[in-house]
């Protein structure tokens, strides 16, 4: 029901049209779901989680419990939107979730009527055999049954955002007492965020009707935003929640950004902050909390405070013949405020014996409300005072329990809270979050003035933290009533099984479920958390913790500081995954590489496979061709009888420079390259400190103190990092000088009888290059590098230009080497080459293999020192025991797969008996039929030997002949023609 | 003979403007790493100074003319815009001009586009004009330089010049989205 005169937010010259259920309706800009629902007298919004009970909206915040809907567009659907957070935009539709096939006639509250056999532990008890049924049976069944909203299964594919900030002064919340602080903090000079929930700011400054500074609440707000929002040092953050405490005063917050109006392709939906801060004010404020009364979920039963919010902010009110029910001073001021808005007041129910009743409506001291009637909508409650019961009709009950502070953040690095006996309530303990000063109502200050003056002692202590002078100021007058409180957890009410008493609205927790749990022997609160799942739902407990542990410490006996709190972990309130790795889908994932023959290759139809971050051309295929193999087979041919070209730019290049260059190189390599002459390219193996092999590739002398070395594509980055780190740790004062040259050229490998042809054609002045010799050169003016190098087993040279030029030459060669009956080959080609020639990759060298293992030992020169030449000597390193390098033929011609493993014929293919296993296979159109390179148990000695090659998962098994891994060209001669 | 046609990393892609701010491919430079050679730095810095130009403090850039030599770590900075004459034995030196792509942001969102791609502190106060830090652009490593009250440049490998563009756009795209609603 809408009220004249009220609603502050609330434009009612903006109306606006929204569906809920189907049902179209209207509110208007400024309302949020639950207070369009409520003006459009719709009581029942949701299904409870576990009995399906009718539930209406509860809070009028984030804390919502109840009030969870489905947000429909279009095809996407997002669950648990709360409907008290929602804001109302034209279009907007929603639907209510966990019910079928209605709203109103929701078959699973039979679950209800089975209630007295379903409390706490039901579960774990009624479920337990046979037990191969949980998981098939059981357990799907019964999350069929409970749970919350559904997902459309369609891919979330709007935009959200990332977005990090820095700031001097952190203020969380902008109620009272985070305005006082973000303006004194403001007016020092300090870089200022404010960030709050809501989408106007002023937290209870929007629900209050008291005056502040002589205005009216709202107003000294606006006076104070206009303020902060013409500085150039402030930034204000609405509808931004700080969701998480971490180290280093870094905060996580989420912005609803485009989710108040109707959903626009470019506009995020939601942006997670990490927001860095020097000094943080927590100016959260309080959640009000229930009492536990029987039947105390009905719908149109709220907490005082949101009916107040209501009212004063939506101009709605849930109902019309209001009753309160509370334990402190607060519910009469909202009392107040609703007789003041036109409302009946029924009667307000204070627990407490002796307090004023002198008020223009009845005030019944020392009552409790002990049951209250209605289904889909509370109808009437029935209170007990002094031994007598009556029964009050009423459409709508405010409930007050009291306050607790939002001390959420507090915990979030381990700290836990205090009980505080005064207010009833735990308040954040000192210290609990470096940087972080709790203020205001979070910290347990409840009346406006200690709020103003606080928020101002923090804004103090955290310009005097900051070396900044605290300016001078005073806090606004204000209301100051104390707030007194006598502490009322649960009523006794006439018990029965359908009479529970509610604690965690959310999760379908009864006073029943804790004495259950602590009869049961779950006397602690971690224990009675998990047995009866309370705090455990989305609201994470904020309505009903204190609550919960109240009723625990009762049924134990104990006090509550001596029963102690379960902890609050991030987030404060839930945060779409989505916003959290906002870019990081499909493609966004990972940065992509791109050579710079990327188009060229596309244009000749190559298939990109991603190698790492790169992408490289798979094959290059021909009219004609219709499978990847016919490619690779034309393209192998291509190398060994004309010419070849490959772009092999993802190598990894580093440049090494310094009088101790070549005494570096002898101490990161297996090898010697000292001696390596000027001019000349050698090839290297790298170990790791343990001793196995790091990787391999060719270094050029490029200079007497100046090196190029090439690492493998996969390990670029880490042979970079390796020799940083060798050169920081242990060769410290060494001149020398590394840095990265991998993008700086465009590499081509240039292979094949007919290679030298094809280049005479474009080197100027083409050198004589001997086999591992390298030159400068030049290419159509542009100055190169030449390297007579091959990983083909062809006569091989690597041509590199600066990489603005890479695309240019790329397709220069290509269309040369066409002419010459060569072309451009991939890397399905370029592997079986190089099986063929009994090289090897990282297939091979994949971490866990020696020198000794691929047959390179003698690599490891005796005559100095190298990382991991101690290491690789170690027992069991080296030896028959090992699984050695060989090349596989099979004896029919037959297909063999990597992975596959080798067994002795006649033995069992079981895993006793393993010999090794298979690394990398190709069907060689050179030597004809399948080859493999494999590691089998000193296989060295075992050239010769037939074994059986046992593929499980394919379902291979065939006999293969065990010979030399170098197929093709064993004596080098094409290499060095 | 035909001449060797050269292609920018993002192949001459025009520029753009979103929110009032422009991103765009910063024209081809000559880049060479200069790392000072032990014992040399005095000889090194009377070098640098017929540029107009002394070795930068970590974090930081210098400027003279065309010239720009900016920090890139340890013992090494990236002389920008001109040939190394008379630095050779002084400094190991390295061409890095094509490894390089440079993306320039400028205009009144360039500092809310980055702080939606980088993490550290780009507030003026912190990350003033003059100032150049090794940063994480996303998931990429960049070299961020602030060159104008308004302007950043940022190099990136050439190979990930294209992510790199597409980050800076998308944020900007937001950004524009976002001020469409007020």
């Amino acid at each position: 029901m809408r009220l004249d005169g009220k609603g502050l937010l609330i434009d009612r010259s903006a109306p606006l049209r929204f569906r809920f259920d189907g049902e179209e309706y209207r509110g208007f800009r400024g309302d949020t779901l639950a207070s369009a629902l409520m003006a459009n007298g719709v009581k029942l919004v949701g299904r409870s989680f576990k009995y399906h009970r009718p539930r209406g909206i509860l809070t009028a915040g984030s804390e919502e419990p109840n009030a969870m809907v489905e947000v429909l567009e279009g095809a996407q659907q997002t669950p648990n939107v709360r409907a008290t957070v929602q804001e109302l935009y034209d279009g907007l539709a929603a639907q209510s979730q966990n019910r079928w096939p209605s709203l109103r006639f929701d078959a699973l509250s039979v679950n209800d009527l089975a209630a007295p056999f379903l409390s706490a532990g039901f579960y774990y008890k009624t479920f337990m055999w046979p037990r191969a049924f949980w998981e098939r049976l059981y357990e799907p069944a019964i999350r069929r049954a409970a749970g919350l909203g559904s997902l459309s299964g369609v891919k979330d594919a709007a935009a959200y955002e990332q977005a990090w900030a820095h700031c001097d002064v952190l203020v969380i919340g902008a109620g009272p007492t985070g305005l006082m602080a973000a303006l004194a903090a403001a007016r020092a000079g300090a870089d200022v965020i404010l960030a709050d929930e809501g989408a106007r700011m002023g937290g209870q400054c929007l629900s209050d009707s008291g005056q502040i500074g002589g205005l009216a609440a709202p107003d000294w707000a606006g006076s104070v935003l206009a303020e902060l929002a013409g500085l150039p040092n402030v930034r204000l953050m609405p509808r931004t929640t700080v969701t998480g405490a971490y180290d280093d005063g870094t905060y996580g917050a989420l912005e609803r950004v485009g989710l108040h109006v109707s959903p626009a392709p470019d506009l995020p939906r939601e942006c997670f902050w990490r927001i860095v801060a020097r000094r943080t004010i927590l100016a959260s404020g309080a959640l009000e909390r229930s009492i536990a009364f029987p039947n105390n979920d009905r719908p149109c039963i709220l907490m005082a405070g949101a009916i107040r919010t209501y009212v004063n902010r939506y101009g709605v009110a849930p109902g019309q013949r209001v009753t309160l029910f509370a334990n402190n001073d607060h519910a009469r001021q909202t009392a107040r405020d609703l007789a003041a808005a036109g409302l009946t007041i029924a009667a307000v129910i204070d627990s407490r014996e002796g307090v004023p009743t002198d008020e223009p409506f009845p005030v019944h001291a020392g009552a409790r409300v002990i049951d209250t009637q209605g289904r889909h909508g509370v109808t009437g409650i029935t209170v007990r005072k002094a031994g007598t019961e009556f029964r009050i009709e009423t459409d709508c009950l405010g409930v007050s329990g009291g306050w607790n502070p939002t001390l959420h953040l507090t915990c979030h690095l381990n700290g836990r809270p205090v009980w505080d006996e005064r207010i009833a309530a735990f308040l954040p303990a000192e210290g609990a979050v470096p940087g972080l000063i709790p203020a205001g109502s979070a910290a347990g200050r409840f009346d406006t003035a200690a709020c103003l003056h606080d928020g101002l002692a923090a804004a103090g202590a955290a310009l005097a933290a900051l070396g900044r002078a605290v300016p001078d100021m005073a806090a606004p007058e204000a209301e100051a009533a104390p707030y007194a409180i006598e502490p009322l957890w649960q009523v006794a009410g006439r018990t029965g099984p359908w009479r529970r008493s509610w604690l965690d609205f959310a999760n379908d927790v009864t006073v029943k479920d804790v004495k259950l749990s602590a009869q049961e022997g779950y006397v602690s609160v971690e224990h009675m958390k998990r047995y009866t799942t309370q705090g455990m739902a989305p609201d994470q407990g904020k309505n009903s913790n204190v609550g919960a542990l109240a009723v625990l410490a009762d049924a134990t006996g104990r006090g509550i500081p001596q029963t102690g709190t379960t902890t609050f972990r991030p987030p404060f309130s839930p945060v779409s995954i989505a916003a959290m790795g906002s870019g990081g889908r499909a493609a966004g994932f990972a940065p992509q590489r791109f050579m710079t023959s990327d188009q060229a290759s596309r244009d000749r139809g190559a298939p990109m496979i991603e190698a790492g971050l790169w992408y490289r051309p798979s094959y290059f295929p021909r009219p004609g061709e219709t499978t990847w193999e016919q490619a690779c087979d034309r393209e192998v041919r291509m190398v060994r009888g004309a010419v070849g070209v490959a772009d092999v730019s993802t190598l990894g290049k580093i440049d090494l420079q310094g009088v101790d260059a070549a005494r570096f190189l002898d101490f990161v390599y297996a090898n010697t390259f000292s001696t390596l002459p000027v001019g000349r390219v050698r090839y290297g193996l790298m170990l790791r400190e343990d001793g196995m092999v790091l990787d391999d590739g060719t270094t050029a002398r490029l200079g007497e103190h100046h090196f190029l070395m090439t690492t493998t594509t996969a390990a670029a980055g880490l042979v970079m990092r390796h020799l940083d780190f060798v050169q920081q740790a242990f060769c410290a004062g060494w001149d020398l000088r590394m840095i990265s040259v991998t993008e700086t050229w465009a590499q081509f490998a240039v292979a094949g009888p007919r290679a030298r042809d094809l280049l005479r054609g474009m080197v100027d002045d083409m050198p004589a290059l001997p086999f591992m010799g390298c030159a400068p050169v030049t290419v159509m003016g542009v100055a190169a590098r030449l390297f007579r190098i091959s990983f083909s087993g062809e006569e091989g040279y690597e041509i590199a230009v600066p990489a603005r030029y890479g695309a240019a030459l790329f397709r220069d060669l290509v269309a040369r080497a066409e002419t010459l009956g060569g072309g451009a080959y991939g890397m399905e080609a370029l592997n079986v080459l190089r099986i063929e020639k009994g090289f090897i990759t990282h297939a091979e060298i994949h971490g866990r293999v020696t020198a000794f293992d691929i047959g390179l030992e003698k690599m490891v020169s005796a005559k100095k020192d190298c990382i991991g030449q101690a290491a690789a000597r170690r027992p069991g390193l080296v030896g028959p025991e090992r699984e050695q390098l060989v090349g596989l033929r099979p004896v029919a011609d037959t297909r063999i797969t990597a992975g596959a493993h080798l067994f002795r014929q006649g033995d069992a293919a079981v895993r006793v008996n393993d010999q090794g296993y298979v690394t990398s296979v190709g069907l060689s159109p050179t030597v004809g039929g399948w080859l493999g390179l494999a590691f089998l148990k000193n296989g060295r000695a075992r050239h010769g030997e037939t074994v059986r090659l046992v593929d499980h998962l394919r379902g291979l098994d065939v006999p293969c002949l065990v010979c030399d891994p170098v197929f093709h060209d064993p004596e080098g001669e094409k290499l060095r023609a | 003979m035909p001449d060797l046609i050269a292609t920018s990393p993002l192949d001459g892609r025009a520029p753009l403007e979103r929110a009032g701010t422009s991103l765009s491919e910063a024209p081809f430079r000559r880049i060479t790493s200069v790392a000072p050679v032990t014992g040399q730095e005095k000889a090194l810095a009377k070098a640098l100074k017929s540029f107009g130009l002394v070795f930068p403090a970590p974090n930081r850039f210098v400027e003279a003319a065309e010239a720009r030599l900016v920090w890139t770590g340890r013992d090494q900075a990236f002389l920008i815009g001109a040939v190394p004459e008379g630095l050779a034995g002084l400094a190991a030196l390295s061409d890095q001009s094509d490894g390089w792509a440079t993306l320039v942001l400028a205009g009144p969102m360039a500092e809310a586009a980055l702080a939606r791609i980088v993490p550290i502190d780009i507030r003026a106060a912190a990350f003033a004009p003059g100032h150049a830090a090794r940063v994480p652009f996303n998931h990429m490593s960049s070299v961020l330089l602030r060159t104008g009250a308004d302007r950043f440049e940022v190099m990136v490998f050439r190979s990930m010049a294209r992510t790199a563009w597409h980050e800076a756009e998308t944020a900007l795209t937001a950004l524009a989205a976002r001020g469409a609603l007020n």
